[in-house]
């Protein structure tokens, strides 16, 4: 299932950097991109896996940048 | 942003006093100090100590919080402010700007229509275009935008389509004709039915793709935060060692120069500067380009552009208008006009240009029950039964394998053959012609160095070398079928060196496996056109081939923007790190190596943004 967020709030590229290689290495997600410019997430993840991934890629995001708020685009 | 402005202000206040009273007290002065560092960075210093307990310690904060609290340990109060203060300077601005090329971007795309006023019974209700459904009737005002891709049923108007092809002439419409979404409405009053729901409409599709092309990352940027990764821990660990070693090893180094030496490196560590700009670079890049009426589907793709070496083109409707008209007529033993007839009927089942441009030739209705038992043969033309007698029609193929004698003159254009009964009946002479920007855009291509320009045609060879010969291209592959311009695409991309790029261009019908399987697929004439849009990388919306060098010299605008931040800034911190190693440069130069470097590299990536000066 591919779902894209946007990351309001996000205010570091280097941290959009980490970020994405951070949850690319989560289990069940095929590929994940975070655009620093647009604010957006792209997460494509298996089907079964999708509730996991996305609390995983959550605290991925606020250990990083603790101020982003996820919001479904 | 607006906090951050205050903590500068307010830090700066009591900063600048201080420095310039030099308190010499041993408590007021670094008691001053410390205020203004609270003010002016406390922020940070506290999300320091938030991330260390979070167990990160390579982030900014960590290394700005270190490297100002290092200073105020050692007695350098005033460079522990003024760094605190510059880096939060340099935050601003960056936030600023990139918070300005978001919002020059979104500009440019400011094309998404608001409403739709939909007819109902004979009212107008302004409704939210995903709210509409296919069929349902809307009224477009002028100077509205079209809010949704649909046919016009009454009334005529100008149309500007700039906004989508970043072409001026505006476009006539009447009833029949196809509008658009996000393109707007200039004088007239137009009712049309809706023929695509809002999200697979032309502008949806179109925003798509311009905010999603910066998700495909180029290798450039690939590059950077690979280096950022482990850039950053290098410094921070030499700096270690700088601070701990020398005043352990050898006699009278002083332990607080070397830790000022450390210092300036942690400053120096920060890879933001670097990080930002490539992605801001491409970002204006895509921007800049879309406005022209060029979208590119990824930064990649504008990347491998500037590496194009072969560029390969499609003919019909690429290089040619892609509308046929019959030029000649040479009938025998039947006469001219009935020559038209039977060819046109023979054809009327297909919706090849060629046979449309017979049809329309012979401009009168068919009757379905004449023709009957109709055989299309793919790369040769068409045999069928029309007014009960049996005609073949098509090219010199077809009368070969029909082992029927034809005509075998030099011609130029598209010759369709005919015969009846097995007899032959004459030729027409069908040709097409040249867009009128085609010439220069090989002129401009061959300017930009592009080592090889190929044009692949499943016309004849005839038409196919007259058309490069007028052009000036270098080669020419004629009479190809679909699948061979696929194997002579497979023969070129191994022409070309290991860095090159193989760039296709075509019309985006009928060329799909080919525009895949070239390194960069360029589809003409996308407007409108799904196919198009989804096979290609690059799509230019209008149907000019002079855009593909005006593609190419936004690639390497953008890319030498990107590679010129990339030297720039590298290179001052590498040079600034090795000087303050010797204890040569200032905690100034270090401030600078870090903020100074990130204002210049993300103003240069501005310039991406501004296409019109590429040209």
């Amino acid at each position: 299932m591919k779902m894209t967020y946007r990351l309001m709030g996000l205010d570091c590229a280097n941290c959009a950097a980490k970020m994405e290689a951070a949850i690319s290495k989560l289990d069940g997600v095929s590929s994940a991109s975070v655009n620093f410019m647009t604010t957006k997430m792209v997460l494509e993840a298996q089907d079964d896996k999708v509730n996991e991934v996305l609390s995983a890629a959550e605290r991925i995001i606020k250990k990083i940048e603790p101020q982003v708020i996820l919001k479904r685009a | 942003m607006k906090k951050r402005l205050w903590r500068i202000i307010i830090g700066a206040l009591i900063f600048i006093p201080a420095v310039i009273i030099k308190p010499s007290d041993e408590w007021i002065k670094p008691a001053l100090f410390a205020v203004a560092y609270l003010a002016v960075g406390g922020d940070v210093a506290l999300r320091a100590v938030k991330n260390i307990v979070h167990g990160r310690v390579f982030d900014e904060n960590f290394l700005m919080g270190l490297a100002t609290i290092g200073a105020f340990c050692i007695g350098k109060y005033a460079e522990g402010v003024e760094v605190m203060l510059f880096y939060q300077i340099g935050e601003l601005f960056q936030s600023f700007a990139v918070e300005k090329s978001r919002k020059s971007i979104a500009a440019l795309m400011d094309i998404r229509p608001d409403y739709a006023n939909v007819k109902c019974g004979e009212e107008l209700i302004k409704t939210d275009p995903y709210d509409v459904k296919i069929g349902d009737i809307i009224v477009i005002k002028a100077g509205e935008r079209i809010p949704l891709d649909s046919k016009v049923l009454v009334g005529s108007s100008m149309i500007d389509t700039s906004a989508l092809t970043g072409e001026s002439l505006p476009r006539e419409v009447s009833s029949g004709c196809e509008l658009l979404s996000g393109c707007i409405n200039i004088n007239g009053v137009l009712t049309a039915e809706v023929e695509k729901k809002f999200g697979e409409s032309t502008v949806s599709q179109i925003l798509d793709l311009v905010e999603n092309a910066s998700n495909k990352k180029s290798v450039s940027e690939k590059f950077i935060t690979k280096f950022a990764k482990y850039y950053t821990p290098t410094v921070v660990g030499v700096a270690a060692l700088l601070a701990v070693m020398p005043p352990l090893l050898f006699q009278g180094a002083s332990f607080d120069d070397w830790v000022f030496r450390a210092l300036t490196f942690l400053v120096v560590s920060c890879p933001c500067a670097l990080v930002i700009s490539i992605p801001l670079s491409f970002f204006g890049g895509i921007g800049g380009a879309s406005r022209s009426g060029i979208l590119v589907k990824g930064s990649n793709y504008l990347e491998a552009l500037a590496q194009t070496e072969i560029v390969v083109f499609d003919k019909t409707g690429t290089l040619t208008k892609g509308v046929f008209k019959v030029q000649e007529i040479h009938a025998q033993s039947i006469s001219d006009s009935e020559l038209l007839e039977i060819t046109a009927c023979a054809e009327s089942y297909s919706n090849h240009p060629i046979s449309l441009s017979l049809k329309s030739a012979y401009g009168r209705e068919i009757a379905g029950e004449r023709v009957t038992q109709v055989e299309e043969i793919s790369g040769q033309g068409v045999k069928a039964t029309v007014d009960g007698k049996k005609a073949a029609v098509g090219n010199t193929r077809l009368m070969e394998s029909l082992g029927i004698d034809y005509f075998k003159g030099e011609l130029v254009g598209t010759v369709v053959h005919a015969a009846l009964e097995g007899e032959y009946v004459g030729y027409i002479v069908i040709a097409d012609e040249l867009k009128s920007d085609a010439k220069k855009s090989i002129k401009l291509l061959k300017a930009a160095g592009i080592k090889q320009i190929v044009m692949l045609t499943g016309d004849s060879k005839n038409v196919g070398e007259q058309v490069a010969k007028e052009l000036g291209l270098d080669k020419v592959y004629s009479e190809l079928l679909p699948a061979d311009k696929v194997i002579k695409l497979e023969e070129l991309l191994s022409e070309k060196s290991a860095k090159g790029k193989l760039v296709f261009v075509g019309d985006g019908i009928n060329d799909a496996p080919v525009l895949a399987r070239a390194d960069i697929g360029i589809a003409m004439g996308g407007l409108g056109s799904d196919a198009a849009i989804e096979a290609a990388d690059v799509v230019i919306m209008t149907d000019e081939p002079s855009k593909i060098a005006e593609a190419m010299k936004i690639s390497k605008k953008t890319l030498g923007i990107a590679r010129q931040n990339i030297v720039f800034a590298i290179g001052i911190k590498v040079g600034v790190l090795i000087f303050s190693a010797f204890g040569l440069a200032s905690m100034q130069a270090a401030i600078f190596a870090d903020v100074g470097v990130t204002i210049l590299a993300v103003l240069n990536a501005f310039r991406a943004l501004n296409t019109k000066k590429a040209l």
